[in-house]
């Protein structure tokens, strides 16, 4: 196949809408043409702009509440069945596509680590796993303004063994909040604040034991902010990197 | 609440007004639980309740104002643009402020933004746009590579409206 017939195909490719053998072949290509590959790269970089600025607009907690009020079921003897099994259902059906969804609904202090640790995994496991690229904090602090209801500093990296990948929003709780990833000795380490207050759990300074949690994490709360370090590095890594956190706030 | 930032994310961008897109995704939630007997169980979900809230878009005053005066498939015009070195990616990388893009993103006509937001911001598959949007998927395709298309022409426009 000539390029142009390549080319007339890139963004279903990159979509990841063609078959799987062809996907093979178009891979293939796609590393040995600098072309095509060039081509490909500007064209990632256009669709992560628009999920970047598509990513634009976030419910008042007013609205949220609102919603809330009429959405969930009433505890009352009057409640029809009908009613009942419908939101029985839907939540069958929330749970099994979301499962983010469910460890919302599972309140308590190790659920809300646990689910730091599975955005932490799901991030790293993502084809693209910041929004905002970039090793500069002048350039990732700014992308978040707007993004998330609240203001934070990120620490100076120079003659640390740590360097800065880049950052994405994200939601605890269906609370927006800072994701950022470092990376120490190719280990990756995930950083997030949230505002505590909008935290419903109430966490203590207390550590999940290693049976519960597989990773080294760090938690605390400072400014208002309720930060969490995680990664499979080691304690120390993780706690240095809290320590620059905590000097930078 | 399933989806609820972001079919509210996705409301705004439709109307372009936080009140109407609050009551957008309020309308979408109280349709979803009194017709939830029509929701096949096996079938997407997400792509249901998309439809429900675009749905009744379609049918609100900004919708019916958005949709008449623009037609839903538009023509792949291939339209003059301006002549500029750049191209819209390397114009990206130089600012990555992300302005560009949601300017461009608000001016593109409704079924241009959708389609745009429901794959690139959504993720859906071609599959699931198909039967968010009901339009057969080679329809999604076409109108995709437009939307696309569309973009790069507003970020270039734009870019040159900065530039002179």
């Amino acid at each position: 196949m000539v390029c142009e017939s390549w080319k007339a195909k890139l963004d279903t490719y990159l979509d990841a809408e063609v078959p799987e053998d062809e996907m093979r072949t178009f891979d293939v290509h796609v590393r040995s043409c600098p072309s095509c590959s060039a081509d490909a790269l500007a064209r990632v970089q256009m669709k992560r702009s628009i999920q970047a600025a598509g990513r634009r607009f976030t419910p008042s907690a007013e609205f949220r509440k609102r919603m809330q009020k009429k959405i969930a079921p009433k505890p009352q003897r009057s409640f029809g069945l009908r009613w009942m099994l419908a939101a029985a259902a839907a939540v069958i059906l929330v749970a099994g596509s979301l499962t983010s969804a469910y460890l919302v609904s599972r309140p308590g202090r190790d659920q809300v680590f646990s689910e730091i640790a599975d955005l932490h995994v799901a991030t790293l496991a993502s084809s693209s796993p910041v929004d905002v690229i970039s090793t500069d904090r002048h350039t990732v602090k700014p992308w978040f303004q707007g993004k998330i209801p609240f203001a934070f500093n990120l620490p100076e990296l120079q003659n640390t063994e740590f360097s800065l990948l880049g950052g994405r929003m994200t939601y605890l709780e269906q609370t927006p909040g800072a994701h950022l990833i470092y990376d120490v000795r190719k280990h990756h380490i995930s950083v997030f604040m949230f505002q505590e207050r909008s935290l419903p759990a109430k966490l203590n300074e207390s550590f999940p034991s290693p049976k519960q949690l597989t990773f080294n994490m760090e938690t605390w709360t400072q400014g208002g902010l309720r930060y969490f370090v995680i990664g499979d590095a080691s304690a120390a890594d993780i706690d240095n990197l809290a320590k620059l956190f905590k000097a930078a706030s | 609440m399933p989806h609820f930032e972001r079919l509210y994310n996705f409301a705004c961008w439709l109307t372009h007004d936080r009140q109407e897109a609050e009551d957008l995704v309020q309308e979408t939630y109280a349709k979803a639980l009194k017709g939830f007997s029509s929701f096949r169980p096996g079938t997407n979900f997400r792509a249901w309740i998309y439809k429900i809230l675009r749905n009744a878009f379609l049918t609100s005053r900004t919708g019916l104002k958005a949709t008449a005066t623009v037609p839903l498939d538009l023509e792949d015009e291939e339209g003059a643009l301006p002549a500029v070195e750049e191209t819209p990616e390397s114009i990206l990388l130089q600012r990555s402020d992300g302005q560009l893009v949601q300017q461009a993103l608000e001016q593109l006509p409704v079924a241009y933004r959708e389609i745009l937001l429901l794959c690139e911001v959504e993720e859906m598959s071609y599959q699931e746009i198909s039967a968010t949007l009901a339009i057969p998927i080679g329809t999604v395709m076409s109108r995709l590579s437009r939307a696309r298309k569309a973009l790069r022409g507003g970020l270039q426009q734009q870019f040159a409206r900065g530039t002179n």
